[in-house]
């Protein structure tokens, strides 16, 4: 009997069904349990997904390149989902013309701070230069970072995974971060979201409100975009003046 | 449904070549959705398959970045050996990013748009 369950499990193990099964199990699992607690935003349904199926992956035994073998087939959709976040974004249309030129600046401090900063406090402490280049690009969607880091030196593997802890981050501490700056206007919490936690942090703010989320998808095409332009032109100089 | 998502498969698809054909460091899908705003600004308005499929996918974005982040388990070492720098930079910088995008936006924006 354990002999059959052990052939299934081989088999099983082998096909990209049980992945792709497993991460949509597991997502509404914690898509549950998130909303058990309110939507806290500790309470992130990417970070236990994320934990649960690493401690699932691990005690199986199972290597990340046979899930993924699965679960490839959800990674793709993020493609068509950066093409649909066009349609929140016309919805804001009006009020984003209006405020095109603070946009733009606001764009540009918030982008410039997420890369250099993070170079400068990891080089401060002590991250070695593969860690650096693959945190740079960190603040911008998945897709993009891993472009750039490739493009840069950085390890675009590692790149995905800080993306996403970056994401969380913010997804989980925007709020407080609101309440403490006084910050009240959808449109701002929005956009300073999307540029600081892209994907993450849009889904966060979709849930904070429809305009929250329709600058937050703003906020993280723009920044994807100046980032993939600016980034490798900058970040070479940055390096060396940081020696 | 069928529509809805074929139309944003087009739109991705081109924003691929195009990427592709003019060698961009913008990938595909982001490019794809400039694709998209400008058609939806150029023919005023969405219809309502495109509407429905967008928001069903968009409804569980969070569920498309689980794939990328298990990978985490492939630089367990490295985060163990950098953890200091790699948590005090991503800590920082993603709040200091959201500050000072928030706080930027909201001095210009009140200065020039001061009825809302």
């Amino acid at each position: 009997m354990s002999g059959r369950l052990g052939d299934i499990w081989v088999y099983l193990a082998a096909s990209p069904l049980l992945g792709l099964t497993m991460t949509l199990l597991v997502y509404q699992g914690a898509v549950w349990l998130s909303r058990r607690c309110n939507n806290h935003p500790l309470a992130n349904p990417v970070l236990i997904a994320v934990a649960a199926l690493v401690a699932l992956l691990s005690i199986t035994n199972t290597p990340y390149q046979k899930y993924f073998d699965g679960a490839q087939f959800v990674h793709f959709l993020l493609g068509p989902a950066t093409v649909a976040l066009a349609i929140p974004l016309y919805a804001q249309f009006g009020r984003l013309k209006r405020m095109l030129a603070p946009l733009l600046i606001a764009l540009l401090a918030g982008s410039v701070t997420a890369a250099a900063s993070a170079v400068i406090v990891g080089r401060l402490l002590g991250a070695s230069d593969a860690t650096l280049y693959s945190l740079a690009p960190k603040s911008v969607t998945t897709p993009i970072a891993m472009g750039i880091a490739e493009q840069v030196g950085g390890l675009p593997s590692l790149t995905a995974v800080l993306v996403i802890l970056t994401g969380i981050l913010g997804a989980v501490g925007a709020q407080a971060l609101y309440a403490l700056l006084r910050i009240e206007d959808p449109a701002v919490r929005g956009f300073a979201l999307g540029v600081a936690s892209h994907g993450i942090g849009t889904a966060r703010a979709f849930q904070l409100g429809e305009q929250t989320g329709a600058f937050s998808a703003l906020a993280m095409g723009l920044n994807g975009l100046l980032t993939a332009v600016l980034l490798p032109v900058a970040l070479p100089t940055l390096m060396r003046l940081l020696g | 449904m069928l529509r809805g998502i074929t139309l944003l498969l087009l739109f991705q698809l081109a924003g691929e070549v195009i990427s592709r054909l003019f060698a961009l460091p913008v990938p595909g899908p982001v490019i794809g959705m400039a694709l998209l705003f400008a058609a939806l600004a150029w023919r005023g308005g969405t219809d309502e398959g495109l509407r429905s499929t967008a928001a069903n996918l968009l409804q569980h974005l969070s569920l498309l970045f689980v794939p990328a982040g298990v990978g985490v388990m492939l630089h367990l070492h490295r985060i163990a050996s950098e953890w200091r720098p790699i948590v005090a930079a991503l800590v920082v910088s993603t709040f200091l990013t959201i500050t000072v995008t928030g706080l930027v936006l909201r001095a210009l924006h009140v200065h020039e748009d001061p009825q809302s």
